[in-house]
């Protein structure tokens, strides 16, 4: 039986459209697009479309667009390149941000720290909310940048980024947002929310990874993190990866078009998946259910059922999901994402997010809805021979 | 699909659970790979990967070229609790431990077995050189390199579903057929070490996790059987019976360390012939055949490599036994092992020596 994948959050398949039109950037168009010849014309216009097509999906000029290669690294250059512009503005290294952000943006504003800057790390409540009184307190210091995601990864809590961007707007401080689990499952405006800086990420749409982009609305606000040859107004010099910018290009035209039915659907399986999993198994938990969440997370906890073995007796079964976060061996750590909202340690353990996508079909709801329960039931039977309940 | 049944195999990264692997999937076994992640460096020792990374990504190589799933299970937990801090506690009290005789008893093992009932495994393996067989434990084939010497302590139920597909091969042999069998881990160093223990420096260990001041660590008095102090040592914890290393030199008589007096902080230095035991009492005994009574003959081996000797059981209980040695045995260390074997090469059963006389 084919594999069920529900864990689009991770990465998801480079669409057939995508491999299509980025394939010509690959074996005919392969110049370097600074380079004024032919070939170089020929990589320049493929450049340039991917380009655009980004832009129009959000609402930017195509030259608000950086490539980078990818969420990561968009997010590093926004957060260390903002802490750095304020200080050549002689202003001081001081960034803040939440506690649930993807450790991209958590890791970079510690590198500030390291700069000699300061971060600001502010709380969430229980449903994954920002803690609104604790970002006014911050920016009355008026710190170089604040940086809160868009969607949160693991629970898939949407941020009041209005409110947000309007706060930052009024205290005239720059705002970015990681929106790699956001774009084209919600739909973004960045004038109304008043965003400055917004990473977006390739392997997460339908295009390969190692290609990204930060939006940069101001380059005012931000100084480059590496150093070369000037490209991309050297925001983010090197030769820039033509074949993926089209892809992204394509993959947000795509997203972009199919934004309403995707949502609908998406929403329309999760909902399935969480009305047959709560029938299963009556004492699971649903994080950040009475928040406003993205369509296409899920995520579970269920007492007494450890997310390793879970995640072991899932894929044996043919259903690829995740854990609330791993570690680069592969074994599972308690979420600080959950730790942060309050959700205790042993639960945090027990947790797996599915994430769906584009390919998702009502038979691998329906399948992952029939193992489940099954799964649990052995699971937890494991963690009392364990001696871990 | 035909299958000789389903195994969950413990993976470390080494050659050996990577041949263990390979056979078993060879002879048609339905097999699925596990590591066992059991402790973290983390900062404590920043030139070593987190995780011990590296082996975790070898025995997922081997696991993709097999063709079998692979998974973490991680018992960071258990591993620090049940044996991390049995090991400092054992040398805080004088004995010289065995971290990977508690590891095998108590976590490796049952988690192992736990994990494969809940997968439906028929049977679980591990890369040892010992060979379980019908519900009985012997010493590897190779001698060299046979490790059921620690492998007492574990439970009887275990031993009647484990498979030790390399136990029968000698270390050569298996490292030519992982050759043949274009494993990626077939010429990867041995590893000696304790795995916890980074440089084999177990008093790094020991002053990382004890405070300053602890016992072990502080100096005390060298002092003969006789009872004549001839100088002073940095931690009881330093020292193992049986050790020359950083005892004074210039005597008549090479010194030994015969004992060590965790309450007075005392060293005890001897003779050669002061480190002779005669007879042995083990504790926290385990029984993989039928306990022995009193009387009864056996051979048994008071450390990894040494020659196994001749024993009469002398008395028995429900959680020790005394033996009798026939053979005066070297350098009796309380914390190692004292495993019983017989004639034909089984593991008996075992225990943690408590005392030589």
């Amino acid at each position: 039986m084919e594999p069920v994948y529900l864990d689009h959050a991770a990465s998801t398949p480079v669409r057939p459209e995508v491999l299509e039109a980025m394939l010509p950037f690959l074996n005919a168009a392969w110049g370097n697009p600074s380079s004024s010849h032919r070939f170089g014309r020929a990589a320049k216009a493929g450049l340039e479309q991917g380009k655009r097509e980004v832009a129009q999906s959000l609402g930017v000029e195509p030259n608000q667009v950086i490539f980078t290669s990818g969420g990561t690294e968009a997010d590093n250059l926004a957060v260390i390149g903002a802490a750095l512009a304020a200080r050549a503005q002689g202003r001081s290294m001081h960034v803040v941000t939440s506690a649930i952000e993807h450790k991209a943006v958590l890791a970079a504003a510690h590198a500030v720290v390291h700069l000699g800057g300061t971060e600001t790390i502010l709380p969430v409540d229980r449903c994954g909310m920002l803690d609104l009184d604790a970002l006014a307190a911050a920016l009355a210091t008026h710190p170089a940048l604040v940086s809160v995601m868009w969607v949160n990864n693991e629970v898939g809590v949407v941020q009041p980024m209005a409110d947000i961007g309007a706060r930052c707007r009024a205290a005239g401080v720059p705002l970015h947002s990681d929106a790699v689990q956001a774009y084209g499952k919600l739909p973004i405006d960045l004038d109304a929310v008043g965003c400055s800086l917004l990473s977006i990420s390739g392997h997460k749409l339908g295009a390969p990874k190692g290609i990204g982009a930060l939006i940069v609305r101001d380059r005012q606000i931000i100084e480059a993190i590496i150093h070369g040859g000037g490209q991309q107004f050297g925001i983010r010099p090197g030769t820039e990866n033509v074949a993926g910018a089209v892809a992204l290009g394509r993959a947000a035209v795509l997203a972009r078009q199919e934004l309403d039915g995707h949502v609908s659907r998406m929403i329309r399986f999760r909902n399935q998946l969480a009305t047959r999993l709560r029938a299963t198994v009556p004492d699971i938990v649903f994080h950040c259910e009475s928040s406003v969440r993205a369509p296409h997370l899920l995520s579970v906890s269920v007492p007494g059922a450890e997310a390793e073995a879970m995640l072991m007796h899932l894929d044996l079964a043919g259903i690829a999901c995740s854990g609330g976060s791993a570690c680069s061996s592969g074994a599972i750590e308690p979420s600080y994402v959950l730790v942060a909202m309050g959700v205790d340690r042993s639960l945090a353990l027990s947790t797996v997010r599915f994430s769906l996508g584009h390919e998702t079909t009502e038979a691998d709801i329906a399948r992952t809805a029939d193992v489940f329960p099954g799964i649990v039931e052995r699971v937890r039977t494991l963690g009392v021979a364990l001696g871990r309940v | 699909m035909s299958s000789r049944g389903k195994v969950l195999v413990a993976m470390s990264g080494g050659v050996d659970s990577s041949l263990a692997a390979a056979l078993l999937v060879e002879q048609g076994y339905d097999v699925v790979g596990a590591t066992m992640k059991l402790f973290c460096y983390g900062d404590d020792v920043p030139d070593r990967p987190c995780c011990s990374l590296d082996s975790i990504y070898d025995a997922q190589a081997v696991a993709h070229r097999l063709g079998i799933p692979h998974y973490v299970l991680n018992l960071e937990d258990r591993f620090s609790e049940r044996v991390i801090d049995n090991f400092v506690d054992e040398y805080s009290r004088g004995r010289t431990p065995i971290p990977c005789v508690r590891c095998n008893s108590f976590t490796k093992f049952r988690d192992l077995l736990a994990h494969a009932d809940a997968l439906g495994c028929d049977a679980i393996a591990t890369g040892h050189y010992a060979i379980a067989d019908g519900g009985a434990l012997y010493r590897g084939d190779d001698r060299t390199k046979d490790q059921s010497y620690f492998l007492w302590g574990i439970d009887r139920a275990v031993v009647a579903r484990m498979l030790t597909p390399v136990g029968r091969l000698s270390k050569v042999e298996t490292r030519q057929r992982a050759r043949a069998m274009q494993l990626l881990t077939a010429d990867k160093p041995e590893s000696v070490e304790i795995c916890f223990v980074p440089d084999d420096n177990y008093v790094g260990v020991l002053e990382r996790r004890l405070p300053a001041d602890a016992p072990a660590l502080r100096r005390g008095p060298l002092v003969t059987t006789s009872g004549e102090v001839i100088g002073e040592h940095d931690g009881f914890a330093r020292y193992t019976i049986g050790q020359r290393k950083g005892l004074p030199g210039g005597r008549a008589l090479p010194l030994f360390v015969v004992g060590i007096h965790p309450e007075s902080r005392e060293v005890v230095v001897g003779s050669a012939e002061e480190l002779l035991g005669h007879a042995v009492t083990l504790e926290e005994t385990n029984w993989l055949a039928e306990p022995l009574a009193v009387g009864a003959h056996c051979l048994v081996q008071l450390r990894y490599r040494a020659v196994a000797v001749p024993a009469i059981v002398r008395s028995v209980d429900t959680a020790t036994i005394s033996l009798d040695l026939l053979t005066p045995v070297r350098a009796i260390a309380p914390g190692q092992s004292g495993v019983l074997y017989n004639d034909a090469a089984r593991v008996l059963g075992g225990g943690v020596i408590r005392q030589a006389a």
